[in-house]
């Protein structure tokens, strides 16, 4: 399809008009940070943010969700969906590429049809990143500073105005709708290339190796002495895994009301660095120690995922590592392993100093 | 409604069909046998080795192998289930008229086509006796499709023997080889004392015709797997059913994962050849 571009001023009034059919969420400010939240005006509009505390995962995949209502007694129990029509605005890429994953995750095997429900009724806008927006992360390593195929329109910041990319019929339609747009001419082509070429420099090569050698470095690396290092370091907190744009382990509860008539059944965000994560009755445990359930982690972010999904179950957003009380990171993760591997020291690049 | 139990899921993973408890047996003083019968028109069309995501709304829901087998489903099918929480509680609570959840069947049974014509050497350790219940039915009542039958079956205590009176006919019938042993006996055992494992030495195989079929606590495989492998049996030809945490049954909320192995979908049935090099298998 092709290159449209859209006006500041023209933006704003998309996001109004769009707002009538509906729910726009984009970046605002909160308390000094950025968080994903309701558009509810054009003086909302936030795109030239830095990192979100939270990624916009929540939206397809809530903290908390109901699943089922039943009523106690006669067994009846019907299934929730709840996905209102959404528009997820200024995505930045790493948030793309993980919701490429979860995508995968939810329709693989067993369909989840409350994923699947939201997703299909949300319409992705991303935004092309031309400044790093965070000390931590390291999407240029990982691969992801570039838009992945699971938005429905992109954008590029030109100064005055954006260049839309149209990925979707679906984000063809929104357009056509609430938007006025051009197609883009020549000098758009140039100054859009332009853009894109200059914002290489501005990222750091954080990884002291080549991303697609990241497989195979965990598949050796499981036994090595950095696991108990980083147990020794870790508070098993679970903040790394919430933050993650890529991570999706639940579990599931029932909630019942004071009546004991009614309830619910919900699933809620898990962390696998939580000491019970994988106990069974009886008290075993199969991840006992937090070095093993570290393991786990760093292996389902480089190892596990590729081997499942075909995709890496890490984006290099950085979030971990800005949330993480105990500077544990995926950049000095992994080059340590690399350089274990490799004979060499690691430099410290986590940014966790 | 019609069809089998896992079509129903089409609207909702999650979304559990309600089924009856037709008859509760108490077992020992921690596990009771309950049969279930599914609403009219629905299967449950499973495999021996395979498990169901048992719901008590309200509460929760737990996975629970089926431990009837196919052939004689009537109908109605089987949960041996001992009392170890929030749901498995519950249920104990419950009688005969009340109604449960159920979704499933999940997981990878045993390929039971494969041990046509083999022997079978059947390893349970205490509850794993449950699922294996499933199989060993299975394979008894069409008998004459498989070679030499062997149980080799470890309990605690006395008391906490499972089936007794399926023992006592697997003994009677004459084609069916049963060693029984307990870790503490009581005033009135007579029989074998000692660790599963003990039993081995009484098992004669011809290993490379032999399946082997174990299923236990944690600490059980490592010990039973180097009779198995010790017998000469093939790593392809041992199976094993595991346990894991699990919250959905269907692959995706993590909990059971065995490194990049999900045992919901994979197992709970693996070959010791399949999961042999995995580290965080045994
Ligand atoms: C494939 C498969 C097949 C199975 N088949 C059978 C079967 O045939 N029969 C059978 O009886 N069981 C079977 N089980 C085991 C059964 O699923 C568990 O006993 C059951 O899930 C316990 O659920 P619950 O709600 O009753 O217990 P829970 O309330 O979940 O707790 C059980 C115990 O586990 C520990 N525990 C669990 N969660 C926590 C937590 N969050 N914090 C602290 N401690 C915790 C505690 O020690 C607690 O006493 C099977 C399991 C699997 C995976
Ligand atoms: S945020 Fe850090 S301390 Fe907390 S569980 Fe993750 S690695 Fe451990
Ligand atoms: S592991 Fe850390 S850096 Fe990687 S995607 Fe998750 S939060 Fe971002």
């Amino acid at each position: 399809m092709s290159l449209r571009v859209i006006s500041m001023d023209a933006m704003g009034r998309f996001v109004a008009s769009s707002r009538s059919e509906y729910r726009v969420v984009g970046p605002k400010p909160l308390h000094g940070q950025y968080i994903f939240g309701d558009v509810e005006s054009p003086d909302d509009l936030h795109l030239n943010y830095t990192q979100t505390v939270i990624p916009p995962k929540k939206y397809l995949f809530p903290q908390r969700e109901e699943l089922l209502r039943f009523k106690s007694g006669d067994g009846e129990i019907e299934p929730v969906f709840d996905a209102p029509p959404t528009i997820l605005l200024g995505l930045h890429t790493c948030d793309l590429h993980a919701i490429r994953l979860l995508d995968r995750v939810f329709s693989s095997g067993h369909v989840d049809q409350h994923y699947r429900r939201r997703r299909d009724n949300t319409l992705v806008i991303s935004i092309e990143c031309l400044r790093p927006c965070s000390r931590h992360s390291f999407c240029k390593s990982m691969g992801t500073l570039s838009a992945t195929d699971a938005f429905d329109l992109h954008l590029t910041d030109l100064g005055a105005e954006y260049t839309v990319d149209v990925g979707s019929e679906a984000g063809e339609a929104l357009l056509a709708k609430h938007a006025k747009t051009r197609r883009a001419t020549d000098d758009d082509y140039q100054r859009l290339n332009t853009a894109l070429a200059q914002k290489w420099p501005h990222f750091p090569y954080r990884l002291d190796f080549d991303v697609s050698e990241l497989p195979s470095l965990m598949r050796t690396s499981y036994n090595s002495p950095l696991w108990k290092d980083l147990g020794e370091r870790c508070l098993a907190c679970g903040s790394c895994t919430n933050v993650c744009p890529t991570c999706y382990c639940f579990n599931v509860q029932d909630e019942v009301d004071f009546a004991l008539s009614a309830g619910r059944r919900v699933r809620i965000w898990d962390s696998c660095q939580l000491d019970e994560f994988a106990t069974i009755a009886g008290g075993h445990n199969f991840r006992k120690t937090r070095a093993e359930r570290q393991r786990h982690r760093f292996l389902r972010k480089g190892q596990y995922q590729t081997d499942a999904f075909g995709l890496l179950g890490c984006v290099g957003c950085g979030r971990c590592a800005q949330a993480c009380l105990a500077h544990i990171t995926p950049v000095d993760t992994f080059n340590t392993l690399h350089h274990e591997r490799s004979g060499g020291a690691a430099r410290p690049k986590g940014g966790a100093a | 409604m019609s069809g089998t139990l896992i079509e129903t899921l089409g609207e909702s993973l999650y979304l559990p069909q309600t089924a009856r408890i037709r008859d509760v047996r108490p077992i020992t003083a921690m596990e009771k046998l309950f049969t279930l019968e599914l609403p009219s028109g629905l299967t449950l069309d499973h495999n021996p080795g395979q498990f169901i995501e048992l719901s008590v709304l309200g509460v929760g829901e737990a996975p629970i192998s089926i431990s009837s087998s196919p052939s004689r489903s009537n109908g109605t099918f089987e949960l041996c289930v001992r009392r170890a929480g929030d749901v498995t509680g519950a249920l104990h609570r419950m009688a005969a008229g009340q109604v449960v959840g159920v979704r499933g069947p999940f997981g990878r049974g045993f390929p039971i086509e494969r041990f046509r014509g083999k022997d079978i050497l059947f390893a349970p350790g205490g509850l794993g006796l449950a699922p294996l219940r499933s199989l060993i039915n299975q394979v008894l009542d069409e008998r004459g499709k498989y070679g030499r039958v062997t149980i080799l079956y470890g309990a605690k205590h006395p008391s906490e023997l499972l089936f007794k009176d399926e023992l006592a006919a697997w003994k009677e019938r004459g084609d069916v080889e049963l060693h029984v042993t307990v870790d503490r006996p009581d005033e009135n055992w007579t029989g074998n004392v000692g660790v599963i494992t003990t039993l081995f030495a009484r098992a004669q195989v011809y290993a490379r015709n032999t399946v082997a079929v174990t299923c236990g606590p944690p600490v059980m495989y490592r010990f039973v797997l180097m009779e198995l492998v010790g017998k000469g049996i093939p790593d392809g030809n041992i199976y094993l059913s595991f346990e894991r945490r699990m919250k959905c049954g269907v692959g995706k909320c993590g909990h059971c994962q065995i490194n990049h192995i999900y045992t919901c979908q994979s197992g709970p049935v693996f070959s010791y050849a399949e999961i042999k090099g995995v580290q965080e298998a045994l």
